[in-house]
Order: structure tokens, then C-alpha cells, then sequence
């Protein structure tokens, strides 16, 4: 396949220096602390939860009004200076990591719940408002926002709408852009637009679908509108064991065929139940291949009649034990197992790495059995736990970063992975994002027309490419890069804040 | 006849480009009379047809653009499933394509979300005439921006689709719909209380006289809430919804300018001379009138919303509001990234798109 180049993909070459900029800077933001350059200032900002990737930015800010973000917009749009969005900074993908002569705008400021209207079922929030801030403060109207990322306690709601975020209930549910109904965008150029309404569409081409998962690239979310979904009268949970993680897999197949749309439906493999025990201690049963976790909810008598079903259904399927919550408590803690999968198998090893990628769920036995084999090959165990009802899968691979050459064999690991995800018909991320991470399977998944497509679609929004350069969309440049160096993957991560946007 | 004609069609549209030629993209013909008209070449996928892959198991059903809706809905019907945004069809021979480049959506919308909602994946063709892949076949999918969510209602603008996937769930089990006599704004009231409730709530409609709520999910489930809701249950219900949707109930008879105002489901009633049809639990309503249509867009803008002008449209009426200036920049910007030369159904949104 031949490499086309891309004229239009340029590095945005700043037109002012460090000093000037932040005087500049400092006439938006006179107040203490809302400019930060430097190093040690800056060093909180040099990446996010993909702490592999660092990189200090030149500058910080740290606005506290929306007219400060379309003035510092202006400016740096002004200057060609190259804009950074960053919200908690937990981010999996590298999508909030710097650049060198680049300015991260931190929405951490705008944390305030500007309305909530129960009789609409919407809450109008600032970016930095907290996921799980929103369904606290409207749970006293039994309301409360959808989509729950594991990182919920941390990450913010701008950062959701970057990574069109899910979590364990979007089977039902949905992710986040179905629970967006309308942001405030300022653009590169410091416009402040509106998209999406306070209705159920609007006019025009559906740009709200567009922003949604978008990475910071198109522009700065100010304001999110968030749909809100009425607290089930019931929620309970039941949990399975299996001896076998194939059978585990059809029974989810099974239960979807009975009709049922769990609220959550969870698996998690013996790795990572083993670790979520030591960790939890929540009565998983550790001898088990696989668990799964079947979340219903909904009405009182509904609730009851698929309890009944979904148990059956497991029994069918092979479980070797079936338990349903015997009350809240247990419902509870059979989820905080699930919930501390992440750090419980962290604790298994110096470091791991989590993956992200979604499969056609009739895949899953094949992906697993390829995956086992993968471990062995690179020496390094890796647990699972599985969106199951959505085909979403996060295997986590255990390493130690001070053997030499062990992240370099993961993420040759973890690339392995992603590819195998495409190679059955799924995606290379599901909820995490590309950011920088994934940049080089785009090219696997994408045609180089494709991904032309989505720079035609960036330049549409920033024609000089200073939102956030360099993320979510490789160039064909690296795409050759990658094609002729695929074992030298860690040598390019370390240039990619420079060559990324070459 | 299932085929693929999708190297045909981009040897079209490849030619098309070349020769600047605009193309008017045609499926089942059946909601021609929606958007502005388009004096174009026309462009025929309805004979790209046939289900492409369906597996119950996965919820996820991806089709050829032609194939008529009819026979989709049918089959996923044979699998006990269903499309749940419940598109309309305005005519026996709706095409998959049409219903997504048209973006509209049924009665239970507001409960169930939209059809963009649903939309996994597109495979299409852009006006150089290249072949995309969008999206996927699964249910999470965050890999390049949502270019297969954002075709849904450009009233193909964007690009000419060739296949859809898309997200699909079990039909419900037991399913009544019950009727209580009430104002317009008892009515809304009515509305907004229940949407508020966890219970199966997937329709909410007034005519004027009556309003209609309607309950979908397990047996006991809906036997349970009805109890609760309260009314009469409605022989017909799904005759009800069916007409509501396909434009045959009688509020639709019209030789008035037929408006549909999406709003925000709380906005206050409008002031506006005419006859009024309130579904989506209030977010979309209906109204047959003469009234000037700059009167409609402006009170309607006000609300919140906006107002297209559906059918029976004056000939120099815009039929779809116009955006925001900045907006509608982006939107010009986003139709030259995927349409430079202007080719596919030039003006159909927006006189000057």
C-alpha cells in the first residue's frame, strides 16, 4: 500500500515566545497561580493516567471564566500557538499529554453545577464538575447521570464528552453521547457556539454526535447539558461462577437471547477474580475460571421476573454456582470486587497496563485462547475483566518498568491485542480513547482515505491544527514510520510530542 | 434482489465529480417531500440491497442502504427484535438509507433515544467518490470521530451511504396503551411526572383531546404499572402509534402547512394560531397552520427549538431552521471536508449547502 503525504498536516509553529506569551496570559489571568511556567509548576500537567508518556507543557492556565477561555483562545489562535485541554487528567490514552511548546488549559476551575431542572430531567454543569458529583447532587430528586466510568469519583464531565466515556451500565444505558443533550464550545478561534438544545435534536448536521468523543481536537466544551435518568426502584444483582470461561461467554448470548438487557454484565476471569478478593475480600469464589456479574433494574415486578429467568439462564449455561445479593449490602460488595479489579490486580506487580478494546461478544472464547497464547509468548500474565454485555474488554498486563525491556514488551503486547480486536471485527478502543496510545493501530483499522477524512473533518473545525496536535488521528507520516519500524515502538513514543504532528 | 452495487454507485459518483455534475440521491422515493428541492442527476441505491450480516445474539443488524425498512423491521420481528426508535416510514418503499440520511424517529424516541443513537457504523461513499468505513459493528466504539453518527439526518449531504450497522434490542413482551381525557395542560403535567418515575414508560402523545401513554416490558411489569398509571386501555394501541408515526392519524390530514416544532418537552404552549399534536412526552409537536413562518421559527427559537416545515410547504419557504451563523460556518466547512465540489443533493438542508 502506498503512503500518500498529507500537505495540510503541518506543526503549528508559535509566533510568539515563552516570555511574551505569558504576559499575554497574565493580562487574562491576573490572578495568583492561574499562569504556571515553571518546570516545577508544571510538572503535575506532564501527563495523565498513562503515566508511560511524559512531557512538560511550555505553559499552564488555568481559567476560571468562560470569557477568559475564548480570550486565552484567541490568543493562542492569534500566535499559532498550539492548545492542550485538560480535565482530571485521568485519562488512559495520553489523549490530556502536553507538548513541548504547547499550552495546557486546565478546566479544573469550572467545578460548579450551574442548574439542575427535575421537571426536564437535565443538569447544566461546567466541564470540571465531577462525574459522580452529578448523580449526587440529583439523586435527592431520584435522578441521577447514566454513564459511570470506573474513574467516576475523579473524572470530570468535560473529559467524558472528550472520550465519549462509558462504563458498566451502557448496554441499557448507553454512553455519554447519548446522555448529552447540548455544550457550550468555544472554538479555536475564542467563538463561543452552542450545540445540540434543550430539546431532543436540533437543526442541522448533528455536531453534538460529532464533539462527543472527539479528544479535545474540535474545541473547548465551557458547558455540558446532561440528560438524567429516573433511579430504578430496584436494582439487583446476581453473580455466576463457571468452570470455564467459554461457558461463561455463552451465557451472556444466552441471557440477551431471553430478552433480557442487563443493567450490567460483567466477567471477570480467574486472574482477576483471585486479585479482587485478596484485595476486597467480597466472597468471590476463587477456585472459579470465570465469573459473571448480571446487574437488573427497572420496576419492582420486572426486576423479580428476570431475576428468575437470568438464573435459569446461568444454570443452563453450565454455573457451577448461582447467588443472587441477598440484600444492598451485597449487592455492594459483590460490585466493589468488580470496581477494585483495576488497582486489586495492580498490586499484583510493579505496574500493568490496561487495554481497551471491543469485540463482537461470539468472538470472545477465540480472543481469550489468543490472548492466553500471547502471554506465554511474551512472558508477562494478563487478567481480564469484560464489559461482557457490550463486548468491551480491558485486559490488564502485568510488567515491571525497571526490567529492561519489559514496557516495551508489553506495548508490543498490548498492540497485539488491539489488532487481534480488529482482526474479529471489533475496534481498537471502546471507551478509552486513541489519544497517543493507539495512534499507530488507526492505521490498521483505518484507510489512509479514511483517515484523511478525519483530518478533512479537523481542518473543518481548526484549520491550523492547534487543538490538541497530534492525538487521536496519526498522519500518514507516522503511518510509514510505523510500517517499516514495528519493533521499535518505544523509540517513536519517546519523539511522538515532537514527530506526532510532523 | 439482494446485490452490492457498491462499485457501481462510486463509478458514479467518481464521474459525477469529474464532470461537477450534481447527483439527487434517490432510495424508496418516499420522503422526497422532506427538505428543500433538489434539481439533480438522480442517483438510485435502492437496488443496493440485502442484510449484510445479522446475529441476534449480538444486537447488531447491518444492511445495505436499499433495502426497504419494511423488510428489515420484519426480520428482526422473526427474531423477536426490533429497530427502537421506531423510524417512520412514509411510504412501502422506505429504504434503511433514506431512514438514517432523514435522521427521524418515532413515538418512543424520547424513552428509547433516537436514531442516531443507534447507528454503529457506516460504510459510505464521499463526494470524491471514496469509499469509508465509519464506526463498527460493536457497541462501544471510540476509534476517529463519530462520522457514522453525524450522517444521520444530513439529508445525505455528506455522502452517499452504502451500508448501515445498527445497535438492535429485544421487543417487549406485553405492551398497553392507555388513554385519559385531559387539557393540553394537564396533559404535559401528566407527562412530565411519569417520564420522572422508573417505570416502562415508551410513548407519551396528546391529540388535543386525549393523551396517550403507552407501556412496554415484561407482562407483570406493565399489568403492575397500568394499575398505577391509571386511564383506559386502548383496543388498538399499536394501530394508535403506528398511525401517529406514519402521519395517517387524522391530525394529519391537512392541506395546512404541517410544522414540527422540536422543543424542550417543558417549554411552555406556544401562542400560535393553528391545530397542535404533542408527542415525545412534549418535545415534539405538531401544528397544522398558516401562520407566517417567520413567526413560527422566531417563537419557536425562543422556546428553545426549532421548527421545520414538514409538509405542504410554500414554494420559497425554507424548510429546515437555519443555525447560528458560527455554526452554520462549520457546517459549510464540514460539507466541503467531505463534499469539495458540491455534488451530492446540493440545497436539499440548506438552500446554499
Amino acid at each position: 500500500m502506498s503512503i500518500e503525504c498529507v500537505e495540510n498536516v503541518s506543526e503549528p509553529v508559535p509566533t510568539l515566545g515563552k516570555q511574551a506569551l505569558v504576559t499575554e496570559l497574565r493580562r487574562i489571568l491576573p490572578q495568583d497561580e492561574a499562569v504556571l511556567y515553571d518546570a516545577e509548576d508544571l510538572r503535575p500537567y506532564e501527563c495523565d493516567a498513562l503515566s508511560a508518556y511524559r512531557q512538560l507543557p511550555m505553559i499552564v492556565v488555568l481559567p476560571s471564566t468562560v470569557e477568559q477561555v475564548q480570550q486565552i483562545m484567541a490568543l493562542c489562535h492569534q500566535h499559532n500557538v498550539p492548545v492542550i485541554a485538560r480535565g482530571a487528567g485521568t485519562g488512559l490514552s495520553g489523549g490530556a499529554t502536553p507538548i513541548g511548546d504547547g499550552v495546557v488549559l486546565s478546566l479544573a476551575k469550572f467545578m460548579s453545577i450551574l442548574n439542575i431542572d427535575p421537571l426536564a430531567r437535565t443538569a447544566v454543569v461546567q466541564p470540571g464538575v465531577r462525574n459522580l458529583a452529578i448523580s449526587q447532587a440529583t439523586a435527592p430528586y431520584d435522578l441521577y447521570y447514566a454513564p459511570d466510568p470506573s474513574s467516576q469519583i475523579a473524572c470530570t464531565i468535560g473529559g467524558n464528552v472528550a472520550e465519549n466515556s462509558g462504563g458498566v451500565h451502557c448496554l441499557k444505558y448507553g454512553l455519554t453521547v447519548h446522555n448529552v443533550q447540548k455544550v457550550k464550545l468555544v472554538t479555536v478561534e475564542g467563538e463561543i457556539i452552542t450545540l445540540g438544545s434543550d430539546g431532543l435534536d436540533s437543526a442541522g448536521y448533528d455536531l453534538l454526535a460529532l464533539i462527543n468523543g472527539s479528544e479535545g481536537m474540535l474545541g473547548i466544551v465551557v458547558e455540558v447539558t446532561v440528560k438524567l435518568t429516573p433511579l430504578p426502584q430496584r436494582a439487583q444483582v446476581i453473580l455466576a461462577a463457571f468452570d470455564d470461561v467459554e461457558k461463561a461467554g455463552a451465557a451472556v448470548g444466552e441471557i440477551i437471547s431471553a430478552g433480557i438487557i442487563p443493567a450490567g454484565l460483567e466477567m471477570m476471569d480467574q486472574l482477576a477474580i483471585r486479585a479482587a478478593e485478596d484485595f476486597a475480600h467480597v466472597g468471590y469464589p476463587t477456585d472459579a475460571a470465570a465469573i459473571l456479574l448480571c446487574e437488573l433494574d427497572g420496576c419492582n415486578e420486572e426486576v423479580s421476573e428476570q431475576i428468575l429467568i437470568v438464573r435459569d439462564v446461568m444454570k443452563k449455561s453450565g454455573a457451577t454456582e448461582v447467588r443472587t445479593a441477598r440484600d444492598e449490602a451485597e449487592r455492594q460488595a459483590f460490585w466493589k470486587g468488580r470496581k477494585s479489579a483495576f488497582p486489586a490486580v495492580g498490586r499484583m506487580a510493579p505496574d500493568y497496563y490496561c487495554m481497551d478494546g471491543t469485540i463482537p461478544r461470539k468472538h470472545l472464547p477465540h480472543v481469550l485462547r489468543r490472548m492466553a497464547e500471547l502471554s506465554k509468548e511474551y512472558d508477562l500474565p494478563v487478567a481480564n475483566v469484560f464489559h461482557a454485555g457490550d463486548g468491551n474488554l480491558h485486559p490488564l498486563i502485568l510488567y515491571d518498568a525497571n526490567k529492561a525491556g519489559e514496557l516495551h514488551r508489553t506495548e508490543e503486547f498490548g498492540g497485539k491485542i488491539l489488532e487481534l480486536c480488529i482482526e474479529v471485527g471489533g475496534t481498537i478502543t471502546g471507551e478509552h480513547g486513541v489519544g497517543i496510545e493507539k495512534l499507530q493501530q488507526m492505521h490498521i483499522q483505518f484507510t489512509p482515505q479514511e483517515l484523511e477524512q478525519f483530518h478533512a473533518v479537523k481542518r473543518a473545525f481548526d484549520p491550523n491544527g492547534l487543538l490538541n496536535p497530534g492525538k487521536a488521528v496519526p498522519t500518514p507520516r507516522r503511518c510509514s514510520e510505523y510500517k517499516q519500524l514495528p519493533s521499535q515502538k518505544k523509540q517513536t513514543h519517546q519523539h511522538d510530542n515532537k514527530c506526532a504532528h510532523i | 434482489m439482494n446485490q452490492d452495487l457498491s462499485q457501481q454507485l462510486q463509478q458514479q459518483v467518481v464521474t459525477a465529480a469529474a464532470l461537477r455534475q450534481t447527483l439527487q440521491i434517490r432510495g424508496g422515493n418516499s420522503k422526497a417531500f422532506l427538505g428543500q428541492p433538489c434539481e439533480a442527476t438522480s442517483l438510485d441505491v435502492s437496488q443496493h440491497r440485502g442484510i449484510v450480516s445479522y446475529d441476534p445474539v449480538e444486537l447488531v443488524v447491518t444492511a445495505r442502504a436499499g433495502t426497504p425498512i419494511k423488510a428489515l423491521e420484519q426480520v428482526l420481528a422473526d427474531n423477536n427484535q426490533m429497530l427502537p426508535f421506531e423510524p417512520p416510514h412514509f411510504g412501502e418503499n422506505a429504504t434503511l438509507g433514506g431512514t438514517i440520511a432523514v435522521g427521524l424517529s418515532g413515538p418512543s424516541r424520547p424513552f428509547a433515544g433516537s436514531v442516531r443513537d443507534y447507528v454503529l457504523g457506516v460504510k459510505m461513499i464521499n463526494g470524491r467518490g471514496e469509499i469509508l468505513r465509519f464506526g463498527g459493528q460493536v457497541m462501544k466504539n471510540v476509534a476517529g470521530y463519530d462520522c457514522s453518527r453525524l450522517m444521520a439526518g444530513a439529508m445525505g449531504t455528506l455522502g452517499v451511504l452504502l451500508e448501515i450497522s445498527l445497535k438492535v434490542l429485544p421487543k417487549p413482551a406485553a405492551e398497553i396503551t392507555l388513554i385519559q381525557t385531559m387539557s393540553a395542560n394537564q396533559a404535559l403535567e401528566t407527562m412530565y411526572a411519569w417520564a420522572a418515575k422508573s417505570i416502562p414508560l415508551s410513548a407519551a402523545c396528546y391529540d388535543g383531546k386525549q393523551l396517550y401513554l403507552r407501556l412496554s416490558g415484561s407482562a407483570s411489569a406493565v399489568a403492575g404499572t397500568a394499575t398505577l398509571v391509571g386511564g383506559d386501555a386502548l383496543d388498538n394501541g399499536a394501530d394508535f402509534w403506528r398511525q401517529i408515526k406514519e402521519h395517517q392519524y387524522p391530525f394529519f390530514q391537512t392541506e395546512q402547512p404541517l410544522w414540527r416544532l422540536s422543543l424542550p418537552a417543558t417549554a411552555p404552549l406556544l401562542e400560535l394560531p393553528g391545530q397542535w399534536l404533542i408527542d415525545w412526552g412534549g418535545a415534539q409537536r405538531w401544528l397544522a397552520s398558516d401562520a407566517d413562518a417567520e413567526q413560527i421559527r422566531e417563537q419557536t427559537k425562543s422556546a428553545g427549538g426549532h421548527a421545520t416545515l414538514f409538509r405542504n410547504a410554500a414554494a420559497k419557504t425554507d424548510r429546515f431552521q437555519t443555525p447560528d451563523q458560527a455554526v452554520m460556518v462549520l457546517h459549510k466547512r464540514l460539507k466541503n471536508s467531505f463534499d469539495p465540489k458540491g455534488i451530492l443533493n446540493p440545497g436539499r438542508l440548506y438552500t446554499d449547502l
